[in-house]
Protein backbone atom coordinates (compact mmCIF):
# COMPACT_ATOMS: atom_id res chain seq x y z
CA UNK A 1 0.00 0.00 0.00
CA UNK A 2 1.13 3.40 -0.95
CA UNK A 3 0.82 6.93 -1.56
CA UNK A 4 -0.02 5.60 -5.08
CA UNK A 5 -2.67 3.21 -4.20
CA UNK A 6 -4.20 5.51 -2.29
CA UNK A 7 -4.65 7.99 -5.08
CA UNK A 8 -6.19 5.63 -7.12
CA UNK A 9 -8.94 4.64 -4.58
CA UNK A 10 -9.63 8.09 -4.27
CA UNK A 11 -9.75 9.21 -7.85
CA UNK A 12 -11.86 6.15 -8.64
CA UNK A 13 -13.92 7.64 -5.65
CA UNK A 14 -13.31 3.71 -3.81
CA UNK A 15 -13.61 4.07 0.22
CA UNK A 16 -10.54 4.07 2.21
CA UNK A 17 -10.76 1.45 5.08
CA UNK A 18 -8.99 1.76 8.82
CA UNK A 19 -6.37 -0.60 7.81
CA UNK A 20 -5.70 1.06 4.26
CA UNK A 21 -2.64 3.34 4.18
CA UNK A 22 -3.28 6.79 4.20
CA UNK A 23 -1.30 10.35 4.15
CA UNK A 24 -1.25 11.29 7.45
CA UNK A 25 -2.67 14.68 6.39
CA UNK A 26 -5.49 12.60 5.64
CA UNK A 27 -5.68 10.63 9.05
CA UNK A 28 -5.02 13.71 11.19
CA UNK A 29 -7.84 15.90 9.01
CA UNK A 30 -10.28 13.28 9.39
CA UNK A 31 -9.77 12.56 13.56
CA UNK A 32 -10.02 16.65 14.27
CA UNK A 33 -13.37 16.53 11.83
CA UNK A 34 -15.04 13.40 13.30
CA UNK A 35 -13.08 14.34 16.70
CA UNK A 36 -15.09 17.27 16.39
CA UNK A 37 -18.68 16.30 14.79
CA UNK A 38 -19.05 13.54 17.94
CA UNK A 39 -18.30 16.30 20.86
CA UNK A 40 -20.51 18.72 19.02
CA UNK A 41 -23.11 15.51 19.25
CA UNK A 42 -22.72 14.90 22.98
CA UNK A 43 -22.85 18.89 23.66
CA UNK A 44 -25.66 19.35 21.69
CA UNK A 45 -27.47 17.30 24.19
CA UNK A 46 -26.99 20.24 26.94
CA UNK A 47 -28.97 23.21 25.20
CA UNK A 48 -32.39 20.40 24.59
CA UNK A 49 -31.53 18.34 27.63
CA UNK A 50 -31.88 21.36 29.94
CA UNK A 51 -35.80 21.50 28.29
CA UNK A 52 -36.85 18.06 29.36
CA UNK A 53 -38.22 18.89 32.63
CA UNK A 54 -39.76 21.58 31.42
CA UNK A 55 -41.35 20.61 27.95
CA UNK A 56 -45.07 21.30 27.99
CA UNK A 57 -46.39 17.41 28.00
CA UNK A 58 -45.99 14.31 28.47
CA UNK A 59 -45.75 13.50 24.98
CA UNK A 60 -42.70 16.15 24.45
CA UNK A 61 -40.56 15.30 27.18
CA UNK A 62 -40.96 11.93 25.92
CA UNK A 63 -39.95 13.02 22.26
CA UNK A 64 -37.39 15.16 23.91
CA UNK A 65 -35.63 12.46 25.79
CA UNK A 66 -35.70 10.23 22.42
CA UNK A 67 -33.97 13.22 20.64
CA UNK A 68 -31.05 13.87 22.99
CA UNK A 69 -30.36 10.11 23.73
CA UNK A 70 -30.07 9.61 19.65
CA UNK A 71 -27.42 12.90 20.60
CA UNK A 72 -25.12 10.45 22.62
CA UNK A 73 -25.67 7.52 20.70
CA UNK A 74 -24.31 9.99 17.15
CA UNK A 75 -21.35 11.05 19.27
CA UNK A 76 -21.06 7.31 20.27
CA UNK A 77 -21.29 6.10 16.65
CA UNK A 78 -18.52 8.93 15.70
CA UNK A 79 -16.02 8.41 18.51
CA UNK A 80 -16.26 5.00 16.99
CA UNK A 81 -15.02 6.03 13.71
CA UNK A 82 -12.47 8.21 15.08
CA UNK A 83 -10.93 5.37 17.05
CA UNK A 84 -10.98 3.57 13.69
CA UNK A 85 -7.78 5.42 12.95
CA UNK A 86 -5.79 4.82 15.98
CA UNK A 87 -6.72 7.65 17.99
CA UNK A 88 -8.57 6.24 21.14
CA UNK A 89 -11.89 7.72 23.01
CA UNK A 90 -10.80 8.19 26.11
CA UNK A 91 -8.03 10.89 24.52
CA UNK A 92 -10.19 12.45 22.58
CA UNK A 93 -12.71 13.31 25.66
CA UNK A 94 -9.77 14.46 27.03
CA UNK A 95 -8.93 16.98 24.32
CA UNK A 96 -12.49 17.95 24.46
CA UNK A 97 -12.22 18.70 27.89
CA UNK A 98 -8.85 20.28 27.94
CA UNK A 99 -10.31 22.49 24.99
CA UNK A 100 -7.82 21.51 22.47
CA UNK A 101 -10.09 20.31 20.39
CA UNK A 102 -13.59 22.42 19.53
CA UNK A 103 -17.01 21.22 18.94
CA UNK A 104 -19.82 23.36 17.11
CA UNK A 105 -20.03 27.27 18.20
CA UNK A 106 -23.92 26.52 17.31
CA UNK A 107 -24.26 24.91 20.66
CA UNK A 108 -22.93 27.91 22.82
CA UNK A 109 -25.84 29.66 21.91
CA UNK A 110 -28.67 29.91 25.01
CA UNK A 111 -31.77 28.28 24.90
CA UNK A 112 -34.08 30.82 26.68
CA UNK A 113 -37.41 30.14 25.06
CA UNK A 114 -39.46 26.64 24.44
CA UNK A 115 -39.93 27.42 20.88
CA UNK A 116 -35.54 27.48 21.02
CA UNK A 117 -36.52 23.71 21.15
CA UNK A 118 -38.34 23.73 18.18
CA UNK A 119 -35.93 26.36 16.06
CA UNK A 120 -32.78 23.98 17.05
CA UNK A 121 -34.84 20.79 15.92
CA UNK A 122 -36.09 22.72 12.55
CA UNK A 123 -33.13 24.80 11.34
CA UNK A 124 -30.23 23.36 13.37
CA UNK A 125 -30.91 19.87 12.75
CA UNK A 126 -32.00 20.87 9.42
CA UNK A 127 -28.65 22.72 8.67
CA UNK A 128 -26.73 19.07 10.00
CA UNK A 129 -28.92 17.04 7.45
CA UNK A 130 -27.80 19.26 4.50
CA UNK A 131 -24.12 18.92 6.02
CA UNK A 132 -24.83 15.44 6.68
CA UNK A 133 -26.26 13.84 3.59
CA UNK A 134 -22.97 14.46 1.46
CA UNK A 135 -20.77 12.71 4.41
CA UNK A 136 -22.57 9.73 3.80
CA UNK A 137 -20.23 9.34 0.42
CA UNK A 138 -17.45 10.32 2.84
CA UNK A 139 -14.24 8.49 1.19
CA UNK A 140 -13.37 7.39 4.79
CA UNK A 141 -15.81 4.10 4.98
CA UNK A 142 -16.37 4.16 8.84
CA UNK A 143 -17.49 7.72 9.19
CA UNK A 144 -19.80 7.10 5.97
CA UNK A 145 -21.07 4.30 7.42
CA UNK A 146 -21.73 6.32 10.85
CA UNK A 147 -23.20 8.82 9.07
CA UNK A 148 -25.69 6.51 7.16
CA UNK A 149 -26.85 5.69 10.76
CA UNK A 150 -27.05 8.85 11.66
CA UNK A 151 -29.06 10.69 9.03
CA UNK A 152 -31.68 7.64 9.33
CA UNK A 153 -32.22 9.06 12.64
CA UNK A 154 -31.93 12.97 12.23
CA UNK A 155 -35.10 13.13 10.04
CA UNK A 156 -37.08 12.62 13.01
CA UNK A 157 -35.27 15.52 14.77
CA UNK A 158 -36.06 18.13 12.31
CA UNK A 159 -39.74 17.02 11.77
CA UNK A 160 -40.59 16.62 15.53
CA UNK A 161 -39.13 20.23 15.73
CA UNK A 162 -40.72 21.87 12.79
CA UNK A 163 -43.96 20.20 14.72
CA UNK A 164 -43.58 22.39 17.56
CA UNK A 165 -43.20 25.84 15.37
CA UNK A 166 -46.22 24.52 13.74
CA UNK A 167 -48.17 24.05 16.59
CA UNK A 168 -46.88 27.73 18.29
CA UNK A 169 -48.00 29.42 15.11
CA UNK A 170 -51.28 28.26 15.31
CA UNK A 171 -51.72 29.14 18.78
CA UNK A 172 -52.03 32.11 21.20
CA UNK A 173 -50.40 35.73 19.54
CA UNK A 174 -48.28 34.80 22.55
CA UNK A 175 -47.04 31.57 21.25
CA UNK A 176 -46.52 32.73 17.56
CA UNK A 177 -44.39 35.93 19.05
CA UNK A 178 -42.40 33.47 20.42
CA UNK A 179 -41.79 31.17 17.62
CA UNK A 180 -40.67 34.63 15.44
CA UNK A 181 -38.52 35.13 18.86
CA UNK A 182 -37.09 31.64 17.90
CA UNK A 183 -36.50 32.47 14.38
CA UNK A 184 -35.13 35.62 15.10
CA UNK A 185 -32.17 33.96 17.59
CA UNK A 186 -31.29 30.90 15.50
CA UNK A 187 -31.95 31.74 11.83
CA UNK A 188 -28.46 33.47 11.53
CA UNK A 189 -26.40 30.96 13.59
CA UNK A 190 -27.89 28.22 11.67
CA UNK A 191 -26.95 30.13 8.42
CA UNK A 192 -23.70 30.36 9.99
CA UNK A 193 -23.19 26.83 10.66
CA UNK A 194 -21.92 25.95 7.16
CA UNK A 195 -18.63 27.33 7.75
CA UNK A 196 -16.86 30.73 6.87
CA UNK A 197 -17.49 31.71 2.95
CA UNK A 198 -15.83 29.83 0.36
CA UNK A 199 -13.30 32.29 -0.53
CA UNK A 200 -12.43 32.12 3.74
CA UNK A 201 -12.23 28.59 3.62
CA UNK A 202 -8.32 27.40 2.71
CA UNK A 203 -8.44 23.44 3.61
CA UNK A 204 -12.03 23.01 1.02
CA UNK A 205 -10.03 22.32 -1.57
CA UNK A 206 -8.10 19.56 0.05
CA UNK A 207 -10.93 18.22 1.57
CA UNK A 208 -12.58 17.77 -1.62
CA UNK A 209 -10.00 16.35 -3.83
CA UNK A 210 -9.84 13.53 -0.91
CA UNK A 211 -13.53 13.08 -1.04
CA UNK A 212 -13.87 14.20 2.36
CA UNK A 213 -16.43 17.03 1.84
CA UNK A 214 -18.57 16.97 -1.58
CA UNK A 215 -19.91 20.79 -1.86
CA UNK A 216 -18.73 23.83 -0.80
CA UNK A 217 -19.56 25.73 2.20
CA UNK A 218 -21.61 28.39 0.32
CA UNK A 219 -23.52 25.84 -2.05
CA UNK A 220 -24.51 24.22 1.34
CA UNK A 221 -25.55 27.37 2.67
CA UNK A 222 -27.41 27.87 -0.45
CA UNK A 223 -29.45 24.56 -0.53
CA UNK A 224 -30.35 25.20 3.24
CA UNK A 225 -31.86 28.78 2.76
CA UNK A 226 -33.69 27.55 -0.09
CA UNK A 227 -35.15 24.68 1.38
CA UNK A 228 -35.89 26.70 4.39
CA UNK A 229 -37.63 29.92 3.65
CA UNK A 230 -40.73 28.32 1.83
CA UNK A 231 -40.91 26.36 5.50
CA UNK A 232 -40.65 29.45 7.46
CA UNK A 233 -43.76 31.07 4.86
CA UNK A 234 -45.40 27.81 5.83
CA UNK A 235 -45.75 29.04 9.60
CA UNK A 236 -46.21 32.64 9.07
CA UNK A 237 -42.82 33.14 10.09
CA UNK A 238 -40.70 35.68 8.67
CA UNK A 239 -36.54 35.16 8.96
CA UNK A 240 -34.85 38.26 10.16
CA UNK A 241 -33.03 39.17 6.87
CA UNK A 242 -34.22 41.96 5.24
CA UNK A 243 -32.02 41.16 1.81
CA UNK A 244 -33.95 37.58 1.64
CA UNK A 245 -35.45 37.70 -1.90
CA UNK A 246 -36.29 35.11 -4.56
CA UNK A 247 -33.64 35.46 -7.64
CA UNK A 248 -35.61 34.14 -10.60
CA UNK A 249 -32.94 34.10 -12.87
CA UNK A 250 -30.72 31.62 -10.13
CA UNK A 251 -33.61 30.32 -9.14
CA UNK A 252 -32.52 29.83 -5.93
CA UNK A 253 -33.34 32.81 -2.56
CA UNK A 254 -30.58 35.84 -2.77
CA UNK A 255 -29.53 36.90 1.40
CA UNK A 256 -27.76 38.82 3.36
CA UNK A 257 -23.97 38.42 4.41
CA UNK A 258 -24.19 36.63 7.81
CA UNK A 259 -22.10 38.64 10.76
CA UNK A 260 -18.83 36.71 10.36
CA UNK A 261 -17.47 38.83 13.18
CA UNK A 262 -19.91 37.00 15.56
CA UNK A 263 -18.94 33.96 13.87
CA UNK A 264 -15.29 34.30 14.73
CA UNK A 265 -16.02 34.98 18.33
CA UNK A 266 -18.03 32.60 18.48
CA UNK A 267 -15.59 29.82 17.37
CA UNK A 268 -13.18 31.27 19.84
CA UNK A 269 -15.76 30.27 22.43
CA UNK A 270 -15.80 34.34 23.85
CA UNK A 271 -18.95 34.30 26.33
CA UNK A 272 -19.61 32.43 29.28
CA UNK A 273 -21.58 29.56 28.17
CA UNK A 274 -18.61 27.05 26.81
CA UNK A 275 -17.32 27.32 30.23
CA UNK A 276 -20.43 25.84 31.41
CA UNK A 277 -20.84 23.32 28.65
CA UNK A 278 -17.18 21.67 29.16
CA UNK A 279 -17.72 22.30 33.11
CA UNK A 280 -21.09 20.00 32.65
CA UNK A 281 -19.36 17.43 30.15
CA UNK A 282 -16.60 17.25 32.77
CA UNK A 283 -18.71 16.68 35.73
CA UNK A 284 -21.03 14.16 33.95
CA UNK A 285 -17.67 12.45 33.18
CA UNK A 286 -15.66 12.39 36.44
CA UNK A 287 -19.23 11.81 38.34
CA UNK A 288 -19.67 9.13 36.64
CA UNK A 289 -15.71 7.64 36.93
CA UNK A 290 -16.57 5.08 40.39
CA UNK A 291 -19.25 3.84 38.22
CA UNK A 292 -16.75 2.77 35.57
CA UNK A 293 -14.55 1.73 38.49
CA UNK A 294 -16.91 -0.31 39.78
CA UNK A 295 -17.51 -2.18 36.72
CA UNK A 296 -14.46 -2.78 36.08
CA UNK A 297 -14.15 -4.38 39.27
CA UNK A 298 -16.64 -6.89 38.96
CA UNK A 299 -15.72 -7.62 35.30
CA UNK A 300 -12.34 -8.84 36.52
CA UNK A 301 -14.01 -10.42 39.72
CA UNK A 302 -16.03 -12.68 37.37
CA UNK A 303 -13.34 -12.87 34.93
CA UNK A 304 -10.89 -14.46 37.95
CA UNK A 305 -14.01 -16.66 39.23
CA UNK A 306 -14.38 -18.35 35.47
CA UNK A 307 -11.00 -18.66 35.20
CA UNK A 308 -10.52 -20.75 38.35
CA UNK B 1 -8.44 8.24 38.01
CA UNK B 2 -10.47 7.48 34.40
CA UNK B 3 -11.16 3.77 33.54
CA UNK B 4 -10.82 2.87 29.99
CA UNK B 5 -12.99 -0.08 28.94
CA UNK B 6 -11.98 -2.41 25.94
CA UNK B 7 -13.28 -2.32 22.88
CA UNK B 8 -16.30 -4.86 21.35
CA UNK B 9 -17.33 -5.30 17.69
CA UNK B 10 -21.46 -5.55 17.36
CA UNK B 11 -23.41 -7.49 15.05
CA UNK B 12 -26.81 -7.35 14.42
CA UNK B 13 -29.23 -9.67 12.84
CA UNK B 14 -32.19 -7.24 11.62
CA UNK B 15 -34.49 -10.09 11.43
CA UNK B 16 -35.22 -13.81 11.50
CA UNK B 17 -33.61 -15.49 8.48
CA UNK B 18 -30.95 -12.56 7.93
CA UNK B 19 -27.23 -12.61 8.72
CA UNK B 20 -26.10 -10.68 11.90
CA UNK B 21 -24.02 -7.57 10.23
CA UNK B 22 -21.30 -5.85 11.53
CA UNK B 23 -22.75 -2.57 12.99
CA UNK B 24 -20.01 -0.45 14.95
CA UNK B 25 -18.40 -0.75 18.15
CA UNK B 26 -19.21 -0.57 21.59
CA UNK B 27 -17.11 -0.05 24.92
CA UNK B 28 -17.43 -2.07 27.85
CA UNK B 29 -15.70 -4.12 30.95
CA UNK B 30 -17.65 -7.29 29.45
CA UNK B 31 -19.27 -8.97 27.36
CA UNK B 32 -22.88 -8.69 29.63
CA UNK B 33 -22.47 -4.85 29.71
CA UNK B 34 -21.38 -4.46 25.99
CA UNK B 35 -24.57 -6.60 24.92
CA UNK B 36 -26.87 -3.87 26.81
CA UNK B 37 -24.77 -0.71 25.70
CA UNK B 38 -25.14 -2.23 21.83
CA UNK B 39 -28.91 -3.04 22.63
CA UNK B 40 -29.08 0.83 23.76
CA UNK B 41 -26.86 2.02 21.16
CA UNK B 42 -28.01 -0.07 17.43
CA UNK B 43 -31.85 -1.10 18.36
CA UNK B 44 -33.67 1.83 19.90
CA UNK B 45 -35.81 1.45 16.46
CA UNK B 46 -36.66 -2.18 15.74
CA UNK B 47 -33.33 -2.64 13.90
CA UNK B 48 -32.60 -6.18 14.97
CA UNK B 49 -33.71 -9.21 16.97
CA UNK B 50 -30.57 -10.89 17.84
CA UNK B 51 -26.80 -9.25 19.18
CA UNK B 52 -23.45 -10.88 19.13
CA UNK B 53 -20.44 -9.00 20.47
CA UNK B 54 -16.94 -9.74 20.27
CA UNK B 55 -13.67 -8.45 21.88
CA UNK B 56 -12.11 -6.26 18.99
CA UNK B 57 -8.99 -7.52 19.42
CA UNK B 58 -10.03 -11.09 19.14
CA UNK B 59 -10.93 -10.05 15.55
CA UNK B 60 -8.25 -11.62 12.77
CA UNK B 61 -7.96 -9.39 9.96
CA UNK B 62 -6.76 -10.19 6.77
CA UNK B 63 -4.02 -7.46 5.81
CA UNK B 64 -4.85 -4.40 2.57
CA UNK B 65 -1.01 -5.36 1.27
CA UNK B 66 -2.31 -9.00 0.58
CA UNK B 67 -5.18 -8.11 -1.13
CA UNK B 68 -3.69 -9.23 -4.79
CA UNK B 69 -2.47 -12.54 -3.28
CA UNK B 70 -5.62 -13.64 -1.46
CA UNK B 71 -8.32 -12.07 -4.03
CA UNK B 72 -6.46 -11.62 -7.25
CA UNK B 73 -6.55 -15.02 -8.65
CA UNK B 74 -10.52 -15.10 -8.71
CA UNK B 75 -10.31 -12.67 -11.50
CA UNK B 76 -9.32 -14.92 -14.29
CA UNK B 77 -11.83 -17.72 -13.72
CA UNK B 78 -14.64 -16.68 -15.65
CA UNK B 79 -15.21 -20.45 -16.21
CA UNK B 80 -16.31 -20.13 -11.87
CA UNK B 81 -19.54 -17.79 -13.25
CA UNK B 82 -22.54 -18.94 -15.37
CA UNK B 83 -22.50 -16.15 -17.49
CA UNK B 84 -19.62 -18.02 -18.62
CA UNK B 85 -21.76 -21.00 -20.92
CA UNK B 86 -23.52 -20.12 -23.94
CA UNK B 87 -26.15 -22.20 -24.48
CA UNK B 88 -28.92 -22.17 -27.34
CA UNK B 89 -31.47 -19.73 -26.43
CA UNK B 90 -34.37 -22.45 -26.07
CA UNK B 91 -32.38 -23.60 -22.77
CA UNK B 92 -30.75 -20.27 -21.86
CA UNK B 93 -32.87 -19.38 -18.78
CA UNK B 94 -31.16 -22.41 -16.57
Amino acid sequence: MSQEHFDALIEADERIEPDDWMPDDYRNTLVRQIAQHAHSEIIGMQPEGEWITRAPSLRRKAILTAKVQDEAGHGLYLYGAAESLGTPRAELLDRLHAKTQKYSSIFNYPTPEWADVGAIGWLVDGAAIMNQVPLCRCSYGPYGRAMVRICKEESFHQRQGYQIMLSLSEGTPEQQAMAQRALDRWWWPSVMMFGPPDGDSPNTGRSMAWGIKRFTNDELRQNFVDATVPQAELLGLTPPDDALVWNAERGHYDFGEPDWDEFARMVRGEGEIPDLRIGVRRAAHDDGDWVRAAAAAYADKQAARSAA
Amino acid sequence: MSTVFPQWEVFVRARRGLDHQHAGSVHAPDGETALRAARDLFTRRQEGVSLWVVPSTEIVASDPADVDALFGPAADKAYRFPTNYDLPPEVDHM
